[in-house]
């Protein structure tokens, strides 16, 4: 169920085993393996040795009190930065990440919802964004937007009024929708949400959840960050835990519980209570209604 | 934007995203509403204009207020002096109009970046003097040459300006800061060294074919075929493409929409027509269409193809709204940026020639600076805004034109130099307000 941070890589295969995989291409093997990946920043060590498999049709949340490398961890995996040790291992093959564009052409897409969408451009023009189809040179419209309508049905996002009202207008939870619809619709087959449901409604929160189900349900490997653990546990089928740059622990979802996660984001390891339980079980509390910015 | 990819490792997750949050919060009190499927059509005018109060909402507000505002000061003028509807003084603000509104295209194609060419104005006297010259020396080269140098050398400066730009990543204001003062000092040198056909600081056109495109006129009956077409092309355009879209299922514009649009254009182009079909000479016969009406017509047909149905287009939205966006779908920045550049200086071209036809010369006492603010005015009069990425070239024809009444109006008042100042920076000074106004809209999502 744990892996320590310092393991051979045998015990995280073996845990991405347990739900089925819709929509592997190979099977058996996870879409996203990382071998003691570490990075290092002149003499910070930001990752060391991080041992992560990334499954296709499961969620994986990627949880880590601030400053645990959870940032860092997806700049590698998303080729912006490169890992200074350790291997990138995908569909089975390893990879080397120079850039951003490398990771795209692989199907690694980030969403950021601020950086990836235009506000004064409509829902269309916003996902077919750099993809646009043309018919003599001019923009196809109208296969544009069956194109774009189509995969908002497929992702089963119904909220938005018109498919051609500016982005702007949207609410958070539909431009994040937007933007995983053009990650997805661009051949994503990873998919890199960065705190998804950070300081959305009630109701926003609830449509990109069923989102990202919707999404590894549909075969896409997902790994989430974030520091709401009532949300991972609603969606993570396995759970990963750093703790200041190594991997506290991995395994399914179902062999955490929070008050485990948050011994494992705040002291590393769990069952160990090195500053006193008083320390873990305020933080566990906490954590349940989406506390963010706590400090070890 | 761009400094949250960076960051070091020490200042990780939280900084991005809680910015990005703040925003987020008021979203989902308003916008949730009711789930409605996105293909709703849009089967009534009153839906119609639903959704089109609500795009006028997020900042989109179109071409209606430059047309309420323009009917405004026509009224106004008309009022104040009878002869503003006159025919002679039409055809003389359509004269007028040509150039101000080429000058506040050239500035949309900046505006729509989010930047500014302060030194639109001189390039577009460099150019004009360019022709000018190669016209009138002795052995005159053929106008289409000459015509073709002016706009080549415009667009080129233009397009050095851009390249310095996004090179050194210095702010287009000061660049073109620097392009305005330059620009003055070489159109200065250029009549200096030009002194065999320049008398006192003026070159003085003795080309007919410039001459004709802002004094020659279309014939009667050509106006009117011009007109009809235009509204039959349009008409024509906007029935196949929204069957085309109903055929696929897709919502479009319901039929009442279509046919009002068609009639606006229609009853104004009988209206103009009309009367520029008068005879306004005091003598003889002067009449019809200048040509100047058709080279700008032909231009927002080609600049609104361009902006609003290629690729190019596209991408220029998409860089003034949001250039983190743009660069991450893969789109060269820098090429887009470098190519409108390149064309607000083909369409400062434009404009010195367009000018120099309308006064029958160049001079070295070019209002540059002036110029640059008109450019601005006009375009973001019509909606085009300086924050980017929002506003159409209809707009900035329509703002162009707004500014070209105020600049005949206002002469026609005798108020002269301070009148046209003042009242330039009155509107402007509205039109940038509205802009703000309809920014705050669209972004307190």
């Amino acid at each position: 169920m744990v892996a320590s941070s310092a393991g051979d890589g045998a015990t995280p295969a073996a845990a991405g085993a347990a739900p089925s995989v819709p929509g592997t291409a190979v099977t058996g093997i996870p879409l996203l393996q990382l071998r003691g990946v570490g990075k290092a920043f002149g003499p910070v060590q930001a990752l060391a040795g991080i041992e992560l498999d990334i499954p296709a049709g499961q969620v994986t949340a990627l949880v880590g009190d601030n400053g645990a490398g959870k940032t860092t961890l997806i700049k590698c995996i998303t080729g912006i930065y490169e890992p200074s040790s350790g291997q990138l291992i995908w569909n089975g093959r390893p990879v080397h990440l120079h850039s951003p564009k490398d990771a795209s052409n692989l199907g690694i897409a980030a969403v950021y919802q601020d950086l990836a969408l235009a506000d004064n451009l409509d829902i269309v023009q916003n996902m077919l964004l750099g993809h646009e189809k043309t018919h003599f040179g001019l923009l196809d419209e109208i296969s544009m937007e069956l194109t774009a309508k189509q995969t908002l049905r497929d992702l089963s996002v119904t909220t938005v009024r018109s498919i051609r009202q500016p982005v702007g207008s949207l609410s958070g939870g539909q431009r994040q929708a937007v933007a995983v619809a053009k990650a997805v619709m661009q051949e994503a087959r990873l998919v890199i949400m960065d705190e998804p449901t950070a300081a959305l409604g009630v109701t926003q929160t609830e449509l990109v959840l069923d989102l990202i189900t919707t999404l590894a349900s549909r075969g896409h490997a997902v790994l989430v960050v974030s520091h709401n653990l009532t949300d991972v546990f609603r969606i993570a089928d396995r759970i990963a835990v750093l703790y200041l740059g190594r991997l506290a622990a991995v395994g399914p979802a179902s062999g955490f519980d929070s008050q485990s996660v948050v011994e494992y984001m705040t002291t590393g390891s769990a069952g160990r209570f090195g500053n006193g339980s008083g320390t873990a079980s305020a933080a566990s509390t906490g954590a349940s209604s989406g506390s963010e910015g706590r400090q070890t | 934007m761009t400094s949250t990819g960076h960051e070091g490792p020490a200042t990780q997750a939280a900084g991005p995203v809680a910015v990005a949050g703040a925003a987020d919060e008021q979203i989902a009190a308003v916008g949730t509403g009711p789930a409605i499927t996105p293909d709703l059509m849009v089967n009534s005018l009153g839906e119609y204009a639903r959704l089109w109060l609500r795009r006028v909402r997020s900042g989109e507000s179109g071409a209606l207020p430059v047309i309420i505002g323009l009917i405004a000061l026509v009224i106004y003028f008309q009022v104040s002096q009878s002869t503003f509807l006159s025919a002679s003084n039409i055809a003389n603000l359509m004269g007028q109009a040509g150039w101000i509104i080429t000058i506040a295209m050239a500035q949309a194609f900046i505006l729509l970046l989010g930047e500014i060419d302060l030194s639109v104005g001189f390039n577009a006297a460099i150019g004009g003097t360019i022709t000018m010259w190669l016209v009138s020396i002795n052995h005159p080269w053929p106008t289409a040459i000459a015509i073709l140098a002016g706009l080549v050398v415009c667009g080129a400066i233009a397009a050095i300006e851009g390249l310095i730009i996004v090179w050194l990543k210095i702010p287009s204001f000061v660049v073109t800061l620097a392009g305005l003062l330059g620009l003055n000092g070489v159109l200065i040198w250029l009549f200096d060294v030009s002194h065999a056909v320049s008398i006192g600081g003026t070159i003085a056109n003795h080309n007919n074919f410039i001459n004709d495109i802002v004094n020659g006129n279309l014939s009667a009956s050509a106006g009117w075929i011009v007109l009809i077409a235009s509204v039959l092309l349009g008409g024509i355009f906007m029935i196949t493409r929204d069957r085309r879209r109903v055929r696929n299922g897709l919502a479009a514009p319901p039929a009442g929409v279509t046919v009002l649009k068609l009639g606006v254009m229609a009853v104004i182009g009988a209206a103009l027509v009309f009367v520029l079909n008068l005879n306004r000479a005091a003598l003889g016969t002067l009449e019809g269409v200048p040509w100047v009406v058709v080279v700008v017509l032909a231009l927002l047909l080609a600049t609104t193809v361009l902006l609003m149905r290629t690729k190019f287009g596209r991408y220029m939205y998409a860089v003034g709204g949001n250039a983190e966006a743009a660069r991450r779908a893969g789109i060269n920045l820098n090429r887009i940026r470098v190519l409108a550049f390149t064309l607000a200086g083909l369409f400062a071209g434009i404009t010195g020639i367009l000018y120099s036809s309308y006064l029958g010369s160049m001079s070295e006492n070019f209002p540059g600076g002036q110029y640059v603010l008109y450019s601005v005015a006009g375009g973001v009069i019509g909606g085009v805004s300086l924050f980017g990425g929002r506003g159409r070239m209809l707009g900035a024809v329509l703002g162009g034109f707004v500014v070209a009444v105020i600049y005949n109006g206002v002469d026609l008042l005798g108020l002269g130099a301070a009148g046209q100042y003042i009242w330039t920076a009155l509107v402007l000074l509205a039109a940038v307000a509205l802009d703000a106004l309809a920014r705050r809209g669209s972004t307190a999502r």
